[in-house]
């Protein structure tokens, strides 16, 4: 679904991806794991299409598209779905009319008609009980106010409406604790088809215990310098970033 | 000739049918401001309070002055279908600021109430309008107040005897029309006894693309304990020019809301003077203005905290668009015997392009000890970040835009507190910010063809 060939990307005249080479078929979940720095959240934004990075090289496929010729707001109509690390605060954009426009401006993209306001209302209701939201929260401005845990279920409550192909995670499980990290980590299960696939950026292994993925990479420097099944989040836990620094100065 | 002497000469020239059928105070009056244009001036950018806006261009672009009542050969009331729907309202219209011959207000309010021109009620009602007709103006010297104060001769009058609640809404509506150039003087006097409460809107509709120069003055006394909520809505072509003075003079307990939306115009100047001169009373002043091409909007408010427990709340926000020019000045005074006063002054703006410029200048000028106070001002750009936040949920930039745009705007707009009116209102900013016509769906006239 999703193939990524020799990606370089940079900001400012610096390099943060130094090639990247990944393929997430449908139905897996990928997880990529990295010290601080090594580009994780700079390959969510490049997939995203933010403007702050320059792609020098490289080309991504997703879904035998060019996904890099792409705006941002096509990428998200084809299926890409980002949950953002930092979820921004709207102040005066309701949560309604925010989701009501992107969910209509998708279906008109597809060729389908706009939801009514009460096939709209009906289709939120059910999104925000698969998902666990307050319902209060629907009711406010986007992320305003919302607390470091309501933000982050706020964006799989977006994703659950959004219905991506593919979804990345950028580091949905900082900030939680227990129990909302099991909210947040049941959501993205229960979002899982064999139709979409997932992209987790995490430090921590916590995560993988309950976001099961297929292959975990290691990022490091740009590059992902290993790439293993879920075991490796393990080893790393374990052995700390140290070992694979040690591992590729060998 | 310079342009004081120019303009002192209108009224000298005209002073015989000018002054014909009033009483002597307002002849007085008319006097004392026409000598005041020569030795005080009319306002260009070397004056302080003015040096962001300059109307000479337009008062030396041979204007036909309006000087004496307009007839109209078409029915304006059959014309004129403005009103909110879902909301009772009652609208006076003027002719090129004159009152409007054929306004049927007969059996329209309750008992005591007076609405007619002011006109009229020089000549009906000349102790009401002697008690309160030019008492409010600023203590400083303004050579636009001047001006209107020597040649407007009508506008409306307005006075809600004591203990009287208005429910209908009065809209004024100011059409401006005719094919030269026009210089259109409106004086409006609004006064409310104690424990009256009224809700006006006043809107200025110019018919034609001509370069006009409107200058309209509102005079409000607001008596102990009473309400009044004011509402300007401007919508003028890239053509005129629009100054509009609003002072508000306000007794104990008394409660004032004003916002002026400033949608559209060539050149548009608000000024608002509210003095809390009663314990306790409460004023809000609020301004929205969206600018664009090469348009110009000023606004200049001063609240003068005279009397001690008196609160002000004063939140103005700008969108400035292409290269429009946008100014805020604010001052607030509050005076040695204003203690516990609380005065909050805020000016945001959005500047969306690198072209666009607004200046700010939020003031405090306090001589009280035990006061609460603050002011600020903002200018910046769409936040990038929530920018892209909307974009990566599929909406298109353009719609990205509108919805922060509106959302910055809905600051001031969600504080009308009258649902049909607010989503009248909410409705024609939404279809400025998507650059539509900014016309009220019921409207006949299409004058923002013209645009």
């Amino acid at each position: 679904m999703l193939s990524i060939k020799n990606l370089h990307a940079e900001i400012d005249g610096k390099e943060i991806l130094k090639g990247i080479n990944l393929e997430i078929k449908a139905g897996e979940i990928h997880a990529i794991m990295g010290p601080n720095g090594s580009g994780k959240s700079t390959l969510a934004s490049v997939l995203t299409g933010r403007d702050l990075f320059t792609v020098t090289e490289g080309k991504v496929v997703f879904k035998g598209r060019d996904l890099l010729e792409m705006a941002p707001e096509d990428r998200a109509r084809e299926g890409v779905f980002l949950s953002f690390q930092y979820p921004i605060e709207i102040p005066g954009v309701s949560m309604v009319n925010f989701m009501k426009t992107a969910v209509n401006e998708q279906r008109k993209y597809k060729g389908e008609k706009p939801l009514s306001s009460a096939e709209f209302l009906k289709f939120m209701r059910e999104k925000k009980e698969m998902v666990e939201i307050d319902t209060q929260l629907t009711n406010r401005s986007v992320n305003e106010g919302f607390s470091g845990g309501e933000k982050k279920k706020n964006e799989i409550f977006q994703m659950a409406m959004l219905q991506p192909d593919f979804a990345i995670l950028d580091e949905t499980d900082s900030g939680l604790d227990i129990d909302a990290l099991r909210i947040v980590a049941n959501g993205v299960n229960k979002l899982k088809t064999p139709n979409n696939c997932a992209l987790v950026i995490t430090h921590y292994q916590r995560l993988l215990d309950y976001i099961v993925p297929d292959i975990v990479h290691i990022l490091y420097d740009g590059k992902i310098v290993k790439s293993a099944g879920k075991d490796l989040a393990l080893e790393l836990e374990e052995k700390g970033y140290e070992w694979i620094k040690n591992e590729l100065a060998k | 000739m310079n342009l004081e002497e120019k303009l002192y000469n209108i009224y000298a020239d005209n002073k015989d049918k000018l002054n014909m059928d009033i009483p002597d105070f307002i002849r007085e009056y008319a006097d004392i401001a026409a000598n005041s244009i020569i030795k005080n001036g009319i306002p260009d950018k070397s004056y302080e309070n003015y040096k962001y806006s300059d109307f000479s261009g337009f008062l030396n672009n041979g204007l036909e002055y309006s000087l004496e009542p307009e007839k109209t050969n078409i029915d304006l009331n059959e014309y004129w279908q403005c009103q909110v729907p879902d909301m009772d309202t009652q609208v006076i219209l003027l002719s090129n600021a004159w009152y409007y011959e054929k306004n049927n207000l007969e059996n329209k309010f309750p008992k005591g109430v007076i609405v007619c021109g002011l006109r009229e009620a020089f000549v009906k009602y000349p102790e009401i309008v002697k008690k309160h007709y030019s008492k409010y103006l600023p203590q400083n010297k303004d050579g636009y107040i001047d001006l209107n104060t020597a040649i407007a001769r009508d506008g409306v009058f307005i006075y809600v005897p004591k203990g009287v609640k208005i429910d209908k809404t009065i809209q004024l509506v100011n059409l401006i029309h005719g094919f030269a150039n026009r210089a259109v003087m409106q004086r409006n006097l609004v006064v409310l006894e104690e424990d009256a409460s009224l809700r006006m809107i006043i809107c200025d509709h110019t018919l034609n693309r001509t370069q006009n120069f409107i200058n309209s003055l509102t005079e409000s006394y607001i008596g102990k304990n009473a309400h009044l909520e004011y509402y300007s809505i401007q919508n003028e072509p890239d053509t005129a020019a629009l100054l509009n003075t609003l002072c508000f003079y306000q007794e104990a307990n008394s409660h004032l809301t004003n916002l002026a939306f400033s949608l559209h115009g060539g050149s548009l100047r608000n000024n608002v003077y509210s003095t809390l001169a009663g314990e306790r009373a409460h004023s809000n002043l609020y301004g929205l203005f969206l600018s664009d091409k090469k348009q110009r909007v000023d606004n200049y408010t001063y609240i003068d905290h005279k009397a001690p427990t008196c609160t002000s709340n004063e939140l103005y926000k700008g969108i400035l668009d292409d290269n429009a020019r946008g100014a805020f000045s604010g001052k607030i005074m509050v005076r040695p015997d204003a203690q516990k006063t609380e005065a909050y002054q805020t000016n945001n703006n959005l500047c969306l392009t690198d072209t666009a410029k607004m200046r700010t200048k939020p003031q405090l000028e306090i001589y009280a000890d035990d006061v609460k106070c603050s002011h600020g001002a903002t200018v910046g750009q769409l936040d990038q970040e929530a920018l892209f936040y909307l974009q990566s949920r599929g909406i298109s930039k353009k719609e990205a835009k509108l919805m922060l745009m509106f959302a910055f705007a809905n600051d001031i707009v969600r504080n009308i507190p009258v649902i049909p009116l607010k989503e009248q209102i909410s409705g024609l900013v939404d279809n400025r910010l998507r650059g539509e016509f900014t016309e009220c769906k019921h409207c006949l006239l299409n004058c923002s063809r013209n645009r």
